[in-house]
Order: C-alpha cells, then structure tokens, then sequence
C-alpha cells in the first residue's frame, strides 16, 4: 500500500492503495469510471484505453505506479471538451456506434490520432484505430466517424 | 411522410459513446458478492471425490445439491445440466460456484480446490450421431449407370462470437424469495423459463432484466440460460446480491461456438445441368445437444444454396464429442452450408468444363420455383438484377478475365445466397407464439416487448416504427430495456426475426392505437398469425420452412502475397433484398458487420482444439479482423417488400454473415489458381494448396 497522487480527468487526486493494481481496475472499482470497459485484460482489445499524458494506453496493462504524477484523461474526462463534441456527433451521424462497448475506446483512439495528427489519411486512420477492436460494425463507418469529425471538428486539433 | 429507409440517428449513441451507458459489468450493488466457477479439468470421467479448502466466513460452495428444481438447463433439447453431478462430458464443464466478498480471496481459494477424477477415453471423432435428419425432394438421389457424378468434400472449422464483452450477470433477492436476474442476454424470456425450472417456482417469483448487451451475435442466445441458473441457485442460497462476470479466456475456453461442419455434396449432371443433388452434412455438437437440431434444420434447408434443384436426398447428423458445446452463432447452420454449396457449384463446372458464372445462372432459384423442402418461392427473387448490380460497380467480369492470368495473385469472387427470415419451420406458430403489447398513456406510446438491443438498433428501429405508423414524434415513442416483469414474451432476439415477425405485430398494434388514438389511456396487444398458406411438417420437413426470405450477392476482391500467402482483401461490393429497410444506415452497419464476420471465418479466424481443449484463449492467438484488415465495403440495397413485414421488412440480422466465407474463398481461388475445399483458407493452407491442390 502507498498513498500517491495523479491527475484524473483535471482534478488532483490521492489515492491509498496498492500500486500493482491495474489502472483499469482503480479506475472502475474507486472512481466508479466505468466508461473504461474490460474486453480481454491483456492489451489487445483496446476497450480500456485511456490517455495518459495525452498518448493512449490500455489502461489494463498499466500498474496504477506508472500514473504517479502523470494525467490520466478517461471518457468521462474527455466527454467535457469540445473535441469529444465534435468526435460525438460524427459518430452518431456516420452509424460508427452498435453495440457500444468498444466505442469510448474508439473515441479515446480517435482523439489520440486527431492530437497527433490533425489530417490524417484514411490509412493513417486505419492505423490509429487497429489497436481497438469492433466486433460489430467491420470498422467502415467507424472510419467514416473519423472522417467526419475531421471535417466538424476542424481547427480542434 | 418520409419514406420509413431514410436514416435518424440512433436513439442510444449519446449514453454509450460517453460511457455513461450501463453494462453489466457497471452495475454495483451494496454487500455484492463475486462468483468464480469450479471446472473440470478432464474431458470425460467421473469425479471420485472434491476436496474444498477451509471457507472463510462469508464464503460459500454452490454445486448441484443446492438446485432446487431440475438440475437441466432448459434450451430446446433439455441435455445441459445446470452443475455436473460426477460426470464429466468435456473439458471445462462446470462442477461449481465459489461465491464470496473478495474476488481475490475466491480465486485464491478456487486454486486450491483439489478433485480427483477417474479418467475415461474421451470421444473426438464424429461417431455418435445423437440427431439424423433426412428428407427427400423430388425423385431423390438415383443414378442411372453411366450418369455422370461429381462428389466433393467441404470442411469449416469452429469460429467464436467473441462478443468484446464477455458473458456476465448478477442476480439479487428483491423481496422474499423473488430472485431477479440482470445480465447480458438476448432473450430475456429463455433465462426466465429456465430458472423457473432449475428453481422450481412460480412464475412470478422470477424476474429477468437486460442490461447493455457488449455484443452477442448468437453467443449469449442460449449459454446465459447456464450461468443464470447457476448465480439464481447461488442467490437463492446466500441470500446477497452475487455477480458472475466472465473474464476472456473462461469465455473463450467454456461457451458455445459456431458448429464445425463436414459437409459432402455429390451431383448428378446431365446436359450441363445439376440434376440430382445429394447432401450429407455432418456437425460437431460438442458435449450437449442445445440448439444443434435446429441448427442443423437450418443448414440442410439451405442445401441447395440460391439454387433450384429439383432432386434432392439431404441427411444430416450432429454428433456428441467431448468438446465445448456449441450453440448459436449469427447464420445458425447456413454459413457452413453455403460455404459448400457455392464452392460447389463452381468446383462441378469446373470439372464439365463450363464455365462456372453461366453454370451457375442456369440453376438460380426464381419465383414459384419449390424450395429444398417443397415450399414455394412465393415472392419475387430479385437475384438476376442483383447480380448485374453487383457486378457492374465491381466491374466483375473484366477482373475475373484479367485476374486469370498466371501468376496474378490476385482474384475477385462472387457468392450467391439467401437466408430463411424467422424460425425455421413451425417455431414461430408452435414453440415460440409471440405477444406484444403497445402502451398508450397520456401523450407518449410505449413499445413492450422483449427484444434485445444489442448494437444492431432495435431500440431505435421500433420507435421509429411506432413513430412513423401513428405519424408523431420519436420522442413520443418509449422502449426500455425488455424487463419479464413488465413485458410480454415476443420471443427470443435471434433468427433475423425481430423486426419482420416482431415489428410485424408492433406494426399491427401500431395501425390499431391509431384508429383510437384520441383515447387518453389505453393498451393494444396482439399476437403472432402465421400467414394462412404457410405450412411444415418438422417430420418430414416438407412445406414452407421460412415465410420469407432475405437474399443476398457478396464479391470479393482479394491479392495473396506471393511469398507469404497473406491474403489481403481489396474491397467488397454487395448487394442484399431485405424487403425494405427500416432505417438505411442501420442496415448498412448490421450489413458491414455481418460481412466482416462472414469474410474473417473464411480467411482469417482460426480456432481448433487438440484433444478436447481449444487452441486459442484470448484474443492473441484468437484473431479477428482490426481495422487495418477490413476493407471499404460498398453496398446496395433493393427494395421487395414482403407483405407480412412491417412497411415490408424483412431479416437482416444474418443474412450479410452468410456469404462471405465462400465469395472470399472463391477469389483466393482464383489468385493462387487451386481449388479451396475448407475454411479459413490460411496462409498454411494456402501453401498446401500450392504445393499439392488441385487447379
């Protein structure tokens, strides 16, 4: 057990806890973020990404030690800024959503992109989403909400 | 009026692209205890004795003696027990709940559970049929000496939902001895007739809620029936609220996948056509039998594929083996069947010499042609113009000619095929009988019923369908997620059938309200008529199986590495009759999915076991596609409203899944010039066919 302290979603936290527990599990257990889904707990699947200093992780993978000091952005964090708006809408407008399990993955993918990369290609795109996987929708109109957003949120990113 | 395909956005997408949706999974509850299960850890045997560690207050061993109804898991063939009582039937089958506070504490004592078995010699091979269907059409299968006969062999391996939420659901005491279920399901009222049995109570003590389903795609059809009637024998017994949340690989490793097949096809050809057609289908069913019956109704009433074959002698088998059972996966039965009848009917032209596209018109079922089983294609097939569709905006034919050239490793491949909307046969009129209620209270409509949303937008579909029949705003119009306490049994969300037979009643209640609309409070409920000419005999199976049909043309353009036999997909066009489309782009999305899952079983996911335990475990050696693998999907649509579906809709849930295997198949065909006879065609496999197949 250790008393440490990070930044979530742009507030000052501490927490007392053990540090060798995942970052998704803190984050779900004793922030109630249940945004931050668990798809496999390995790495793969990417429904648990977060951002952490602005670059996404798989918050599964990452021991609750590693964000000490650093900023940690879940989906509920994101949802209050104006680039989650315009990702938002153009998901809902392109049908990227179905079951929705994998979506604020996708969202934290997508943002993690745009930041990087404001005007990415569509295999640029391909790329930036391919460690965040869909069951549903065979990935085309998730692209398409990328696309989308690009165009709503110009000058966001 | 806008015309009912044009697309709104769907009802839904705030809560879950925010996160803010409820998944099981994020559901607490004060005082909630964790459930992890005790397995076998042999594929056949007996238990001789089970050795528990010492509990820790507040820790509890859940197994079969604490069932108090039936120890039987009620699906369609009632084989499933709820906990083993000794006999184990494969590896992994469920012996035990361990139920306690800390969810470490409960896999530390799991651990330490020590079982010993005596042993016995496992049964893989397809021997013991447990279910044989045959029918006949016309004169059957009988050569005459000197006919010419082509026989061919089709295999498919298993292919897993894998759903990106696992299998999960939690179970409290609401009030005395009224036990509720909320979980990640698809059919709320098969977890409810299934406690009622295994906890032997009256119907009102039993209440079934879905949470956000994460996916299921067939995969939490019936295997929820399983953990709910273990977690409601464990809530009945500890009296706490209990949650029992699957973590990848126990999900990978213990649920029902898509049955692997054998199929062998034998035609009789005079003058150029397929005259007879003989069909022996075999499938793996695993430990339980379940569903495989009707899966394997399914797969021999697809036999003769979009094709009109006037003889026909179809049997098939499914076969216990200590394996995982398997269970429902998206196309039931059909994607295994139309693997092998569109590889097929290429393969025999082939082997005549003709060419394959032309062989295959020749034989393209059309309206008023009878169907495998003697039903009738009542309703217009649009397949002629479908097929010119598909192929001029794939520019088909000058890529078939171009890609023929050795040494191209590229390839474009075409499939045909349909899929039978609703249950097969009389399950709708018989078994399942569904009702529906339509609410009006005030100024809003409530649509009761108990479909399931889980992604492909029944939540926005059937509001818009009550919207737009009685002409008022969506937001008017409620639906909740289906909870047994307050909606009626409008059936299971499975078999493409939720908005032709579901959507269906809806729409009738729907016209009803409309006529009485100005009455303040009121309720209309109907249930399910069968269109009067339709009729089966599940005996002989003859009749009509289905009372519509959606159909369906996939093409596929493929390259293959020349050194490393990856098969890269270019890109995909399609073209599907759903009758009419409810909202275009959901469509469009349920279209993309399912065929991204039709093209990765023929190419791509791999799964297999060795001696009763399944190979892959996770999602590192289970491989589906990412989004670097899937390639632009353009699709079209064609209106041919069927008359008993609402605004003319009929299923679209499958149909997409169906078709891709074989039109991928059938482009890597053509790129590495050889014949493809077993999915996923894999690089390995491709290297085998290059060294030794057949051109």
């Amino acid at each position: 057990m250790a008393k440490i302290n990070f930044k979530l979603n742009e507030e000052f936290v501490e927490i007392d806890t053990d540090l060798n527990r995942r970052l998704l599990d803190v984050l779900r257990d004793d922030f109630s973020l249940t945004g931050v889904k668990e798809g496999c707990g390995e790495g793969e699947c990417g429904a648990c990404a977060i951002l952490l200093n602005h670059q996404i992780v798989n918050s599964c993978s990452t021991p609750l030690a590693n964000v000490i000091g650093k900023e940690v952005m879940t989906i509920e964090g994101f949802s209050k800024t104006k680039r989650y708006t315009a990702i938002k809408e153009a998901f809902a407008e392109a049908g990227g959503v179905q079951c929705g399990f994998c979506t604020p993955g996708m969202i934290i993918a997508t943002e993690s992109l745009l930041n990087k990369n404001p005007h990415p290609t569509d295999f640029e795109i391909k790329i930036g989403l391919s460690g965040n996987l869909c069951r549903c929708t065979g990935y085309n109109l998730i692209v398409e909400a990328v696309k989308l957003a690009i165009k709503r949120g110009e000058g966001l990113w | 009026m806008k015309d009912i395909s044009q697309s709104i956005n769907k009802v839904d997408n705030d809560e879950k692209i925010s996160g803010k949706a409820k998944y099981v999974a994020d559901i607490k509850m004060e005082g909630m205890l964790h459930a992890l299960t005790l397995r076998a850890t042999i594929s056949k045997g007996e238990i001789i004795e089970i050795i528990y560690p010492e509990m820790p207050k507040g820790y509890f061993v859940v197994d079969y003696k604490d069932i108090p109804g039936k120890n039987i898991v009620k699906i369609i063939y009632d084989d499933m027990p709820i906990f083993t009582t000794g006999k184990i039937t494969y590896l992994y089958e469920p012996i035990a709940l361990l139920v306690g506070p800390d969810k470490y504490v409960v896999n530390e004592l799991l651990k330490r559970v020590k079982v010993t078995y005596k042993e016995e010699k496992p049964i893989f091979d397809w021997v013991d049929s447990v279910i044989h269907y045959e029918f006949k059409k016309g004169e059957g299968f009988n050569p005459k000496k000197n006919d010419l006969i082509i026989e061919k062999t089709y295999e498919t391996s298993y292919q897993e939902q894998l759903y990106i939420e696992t299998q999960g659901m939690i179970g409290y005491m609401e009030e005395a001895e009224k036990i509720t279920l909320v979980g990640s399901i698809q059919c709320p009222y098969y977890v409810k007739n299934a406690l009622i049995q295994a906890l032997d109570v009256e119907d009102k003590l039993v209440r079934v809620i879905q949470a956000t389903v994460g996916g299921a795609f067939g995969g939490k059809e019936e295997f929820p029936s399983l953990i709910a009637c273990q977690l409601a024998v464990a809530v009945k017994k500890i009296k706490k609220p209990i949650r029992l949340i699957y973590e990848r690989e126990e999900d990978i490793l213990s649920t029902t996948k898509r049955h692997p097949s054998k199929t062998t096809l034998k035609a009789l050809v005079r003058n150029d056509k397929i005259i007879s057609l003989a069909v022996k289908v075999g499938l793996d069913g695993g430990a339980n039998i379940g569903l495989s019956g009707v899966v394997l109704s399914r797969a021999l009433i697809a036999s003769s594929g979009a094709y009109t074959i006037d003889n026909l002698d179809v049997r098939g088998d499914v076969f216990r083996t200590n394996t995982v059972p398997n269970g429902a996966f998206r196309g039931f039965g059909a994607p295994q069947m139309m693997f092998a009848i569109e590889m097929f009917i290429d393969h025999v032209a082939i082997e005549i010499g003709k060419d394959s596209f032309m062989f295959r018109m020749k034989h393209l079922a059309k309206q008023g042609d009878y169907t495998s089983t003697m039903g009738l294609y009542r309703d217009p097939i649009l397949l002629n113009d479908m097929i010119n569709k598909a192929m001029e905006v794939s520019d088909y034919k000058n890529k078939r000619k171009l890609y023929e050239q050795k040494d191209s490793y590229k390839g474009i491949g075409m499939s045909v095929f349909f899929h039978g909307c609703g249950f097969t046969g009389s399950g709708e009129k018989n078994h399942i009988k569904a009702r529906v209620k339509l609410k009006k209270q005030g100024d809003v409509v409530e649509v009761l019923i108990a479909a399931v949303d889980m992604g492909q937008g029944v939540k926005t579909s059937f509001r818009k369908l009550v919207a737009h029949i009685l002409d008022i705003e969506i937001e008017r119009v409620i639906f909740n997620n289906p909870d047994t306490d307050y909606v009626p049994d409008s059936g299971p969300t499975v078999a493409s059938r939720t908005m032709m037979i579901v959507g269906g009643i809806v729409a009738r209640c729907a016209k009803e309200m409309k006529e009485r609309f100005s009455e303040e409070n009121f309720i209309v409920e109907k249930v399910y008529e069968q269109p009067s000419y339709i009729e089966f005999d599940e005996a002989t199976f003859t009749g009509d199986a289905y009372p519509a049909y959606s159909w369906g043309v996939n093409i596929v353009e493929v390259e293959v590495d020349p050194f490393t036999y990856q098969v890269k997909l270019n890109k995909t066009w399609s073209v599907y009759d759903v009758g009419k489309a409810i909202d275009e782009r959901m469509v469009f999305s349920q279209a993309d999915g399912g065929l991204a899952q039709g093209l990765a079983y023929g190419y791509l996911e791999v799964m297999n076991h060795k001696d009763g335990k399944i190979m892959q475990k996770n999602m590192t050696d289970y491989i589906i596609p990412t989004a670097m693998d899937m390639p632009p999907m353009e699709t079209y649509l064609f209106d041919n409203p069927y008359a008993y579906g609402p605004y003319g809709a009929k299923g679209v849930g499958e149909l997409s899944l169906v078709g891709g295997a074989p039109a991928v198949a059938k482009a890597i065909e053509q790129a590495i010039k050889r014949q493809v006879y077993k999915i996923p065609v894999t690089p390995e496999y491709i290297m085998e066919l290059v060294n030794y197949g057949k051109d």
